[in-house]
């Protein structure tokens, strides 16, 4: 650590007074340093702003159906009562659709803005023609006001937010506006529970062993950890392929249910939830049995010590103690690990995750996508309404993580014991 | 639970067997635990094993495939499986030229964050700006491919001419890699800055050094290793970057060094060919997982090297 050159000597010509430009570089670079972590937040910030941007904001829309003509006695469709969209409903509609309908909850057990959206969904058809991002919306109304009465004549100028209850309640579609992320948000909250299935025994057991039971001096032993620390950075589409490869490919007949005859094995092709779980598992796999290790490390050995001198076997002072002392941090470090697997995509795309899927899924040999291939599917189409949507996804998206790693904050802050 | 629990007949003949009951029992529900707590831990081998066999098996399949050699896999320059071309040069360039700029963003800026974190900041500030790096790190990939897309490509159209810069392109891909990998520089460089102990600090500062040169001559030197191991593993997380380059930097194999123009890397190939109805035994389905191979071993490289970095060069202070 030799670095700096004092002089000893004592020549008054070589010793020079140079503090003033020393102390001028160490502020130019404290700036430096603030700096860099000031572009941090601005690059968070602009995340969030980009997101936020895109999912209000004015659209120009226009409706296949012009809604004056449905309104009766002067009453217009957004005031009518439940019987009387039933009826605009069966006018409007094909017999079939209504019928398709009908099968999936009876007219007249749906509430008045149930059927409302109904209407407007099946009959009114509202496109959005053009839309425009909040910050244009909110700063520069007046020239989109111009722009649209030049450029989209006959349609409505209306605020948007594309982000709404019904969003989050619709099942997918192929038309932007009628499209809402049930169908996605359900997907993925399945494949999370299969993981979590798998992945925590598993994880809190290989875990449980490395601290507890491993002799660190044996080969195997070390070569089960360098392994752990070297999958925590294998990249995650190698997983994808590994999950394409072994639970969609070898083990179909077992993960498309064929063998005991549940979900449509013909049409699943093993390309189900329980491939996509069992996927993320081994992807999560590491980090869960990481964060583990690190908790259960972290509970003093003088708690082991106290319980085996009072007669406890391993496994009774394992169970009894130190599992209760570790479990913040384990649960901690699980949802956080959790939270990687609901925002990973490239795995699930690689395992073959359908797109154009339109029911709920069932069960774990259901056909399924998820929240973030949705989000990717709606941004990699060129059309402005799916970049809304997409923005919309995200932020539910976000949102669901959100809750989870507050969740893991309070647990953390709320039963960690310190010793 | 209670299978050890001493009943009273037991306290009773002990002093007979006294010998005996102070010998280690064998208990057969011990020994199966630890075996089952054994068998958890060897799924992760079994895991790295079944990666490597199913990359190697498929990837063998390629290459013995009459279309394709070893030679023209890594000899030439044009991938175009449709019509037989099959150099994975172009996909590797791309890969290497998105890398290579998301480190030009995070490596800078990761390490200063973490000299600015672990040297200057208070303990508030710290208490701040920690939580935020991992919110920063917790957003999925998928959003920083939105972001890609709808944020960083038009700004750098409306910079350097929206004829310069393609839609799609690798130099916006990689500026998003970057900052997606900033906070994992800067929190592995922050830990081990923060390992340095103060005594090291104390001395330099004793010795008239500015703050900066206690931290840019002393502490930065003193935590090395494991500033390099984290830019290592920084390298490996951007090569592995998936959903951010499949939504921003373009769907067409092509060598290039221009970061303005569509290139396609070996993530984005991979997602794109698997993300169709691929059908199994295909000279497509055996390609990816050769791509796939190349990818592993090339990451897996990187991370073992971080780790043996840290592991050889630690300073280990008392």
């Amino acid at each position: 650590m030799s670095t700096f050159d004092v002089s000893t000597r004592q020549e008054d010509e070589q010793f020079a007074d140079n503090r003033a430009p020393r102390h001028r570089s160490s502020r130019i670079w404290l700036g430096v340093f603030a700096a860099s972590t000031i572009v941090c937040i601005l690059a968070l910030s602009a995340l969030m702003y980009n997101v936020i941007n895109g999912a209000f904001g004015l659209a120009a829309i226009e409706d296949s159906l012009d809604r004056a003509t449905l309104a009766v006695d002067g009453v217009s469709i957004e005031e009518q009562s439940a019987d009387q969209l039933q009826a605009v409903l069966r006018e409007h509609v094909r017999p079939a659709m209504v019928r398709r309908l009908e099968t999936e909850r009876p007219f007249a057990e749906r509430s008045r803005e149930q059927l409302l959206g109904v209407v407007l969904e099946t009959v009114v058809q509202p496109r959005a023609e053009r839309t425009w991002p909040l910050d244009d919306s909110l700063l520069r109304r007046r020239a989109i006001e111009a722009e649209h009465a030049a450029d989209f004549p006959g349609t409505r100028l209306e605020f948007v937010s594309w982000l709404s209850p019904s969003f989050v309640s619709r099942p997918q579609s192929g038309v932007a506006e009628n499209a809402g992320v049930r169908t996605a948000l359900l997907g993925s909250l399945w494949t999370i529970a299969i993981t979590v299935l798998f992945a925590f025994p598993f994880g809190l057991g290989a875990a449980v062993y490395l601290e507890e039971y491993a002799d660190h001096r044996r080969r195997i032993n070390r070569v089960i950890q360098t392994n752990i620390n070297n999958l925590a950075g294998v990249p995650s589409i190698i997983y994808g392929m590994l999950g394409l490869a072994i639970f969609v490919r070898a083990f179909e007949p077992f993960t498309s249910g064929a063998f005991m005859s549940a979900g449509d094995a013909t049409t699943a092709n093993g390309r189900t939830i329980l491939s996509a779980g069992l996927t993320l598992a081994l992807l999560v796999l590491p980090l869960i049995i990481i964060n583990s290790q690190e908790a259960i490390r972290a509970v003093p050995s003088s708690l082991r010590q106290a319980s085996f001198g009072l007669g406890a076997t391993r496994w009774q002072t394992i169970w009894n103690h130190v599992l209760p002392a570790a479990l913040p941090g384990i649960l901690t470090g699980t949802i956080l690990s959790i939270s990687r697997a609901i925002g990973e995509t490239a795995p699930l795309v690689v395992i073959g995750a359908s797109t154009a899927i339109f029911v709920d899924p069932s069960g774990p040999f259901s056909k399924f996508t998820t929240l973030p291939i949705q989000v990717y599917q709606w941004t990699s189409r060129p059309q402005d309404e799916f970049r809304n949507i997409a923005a919309a996804a995200i932020l539910v998206l976000l949102i669901l993580l959100l809750t989870l790693n507050a969740t893991a904050v309070v647990l953390r802050n709320r039963f960690s014991v310190r010793y | 639970m209670s299978v050890i629990m001493a009943s009273p007949e037991d306290a009773q003949a002990a002093p007979l067997a006294i010998g005996a009951a102070l010998r280690r029992r064998w208990r057969p529900a011990e020994a199966a635990i630890e075996v089952g707590m054994f068998a958890a831990a060897t799924v992760s081998i079994m895991t790295t094993v079944g990666i490597v066999y199913v990359l190697s098996r498929e990837a063998l399949l390629f290459f013995v495939d009459d279309r394709v050699s070893l030679i023209e896999f890594f000899g030439t320059t044009q991938w175009q499986p449709s019509i037989g071309f099959f150099g994975i040069w172009p996909l590797v360039s791309a890969t290497f030229m998105t890398t290579a700029i998301a480190m030009l963003v995070a490596l800078p800026l990761g390490l200063s964050v973490a000299i600015y974190l672990s040297e200057y900041a208070s303990a508030r500030m710290r208490g701040l700006l920690k939580p935020l790096l991992e919110v920063l790190a917790g957003v999925p990939t998928v959003v920083y491919g939105y972001f890609a897309l709808t944020f960083m490509t038009p700004i750098l159209r409306s910079i350097f001419g929206a004829d310069v810069v393609e839609i799609y392109n690798t130099a916006s891909a990689g500026i998003v890699i970057g900052i997606l990998v900033i906070p994992l520089v800067a929190s592995m460089s922050e830990d081990a800055l923060h390992a340095v102990p103060n005594s090291l600090r104390q001395a330099a500062v004793g010795l008239g050094a500015t703050k900066l040169e206690t931290s840019v001559k002393v502490v930065v030197p003193a935590a090395l290793s494991g500033i390099a191991a984290a830019f290592i593993v920084a390298i490996s997380r951007a090569m592995g970057e998936t959903m951010v380059v499949a939504i921003a930097a373009g769907a067409r194999p092509h060598l290039t060094a221009n970061p303005f123009v569509a290139a396609e890397t070996m993530t984005g190939h991979i997602v794109r060919i698997s993300g169709g109805d691929l059908s199994y035994a295909t000279i497509d389905y055996e390609s990816i997982f050769a791509i796939g191979l190349v990818l592993f071993v090339l990451t897996l490289g990187l991370n073992v090297i971080s780790g043996r970095i840290v592991a050889r060069f630690r300073e280990v202070y008392e």
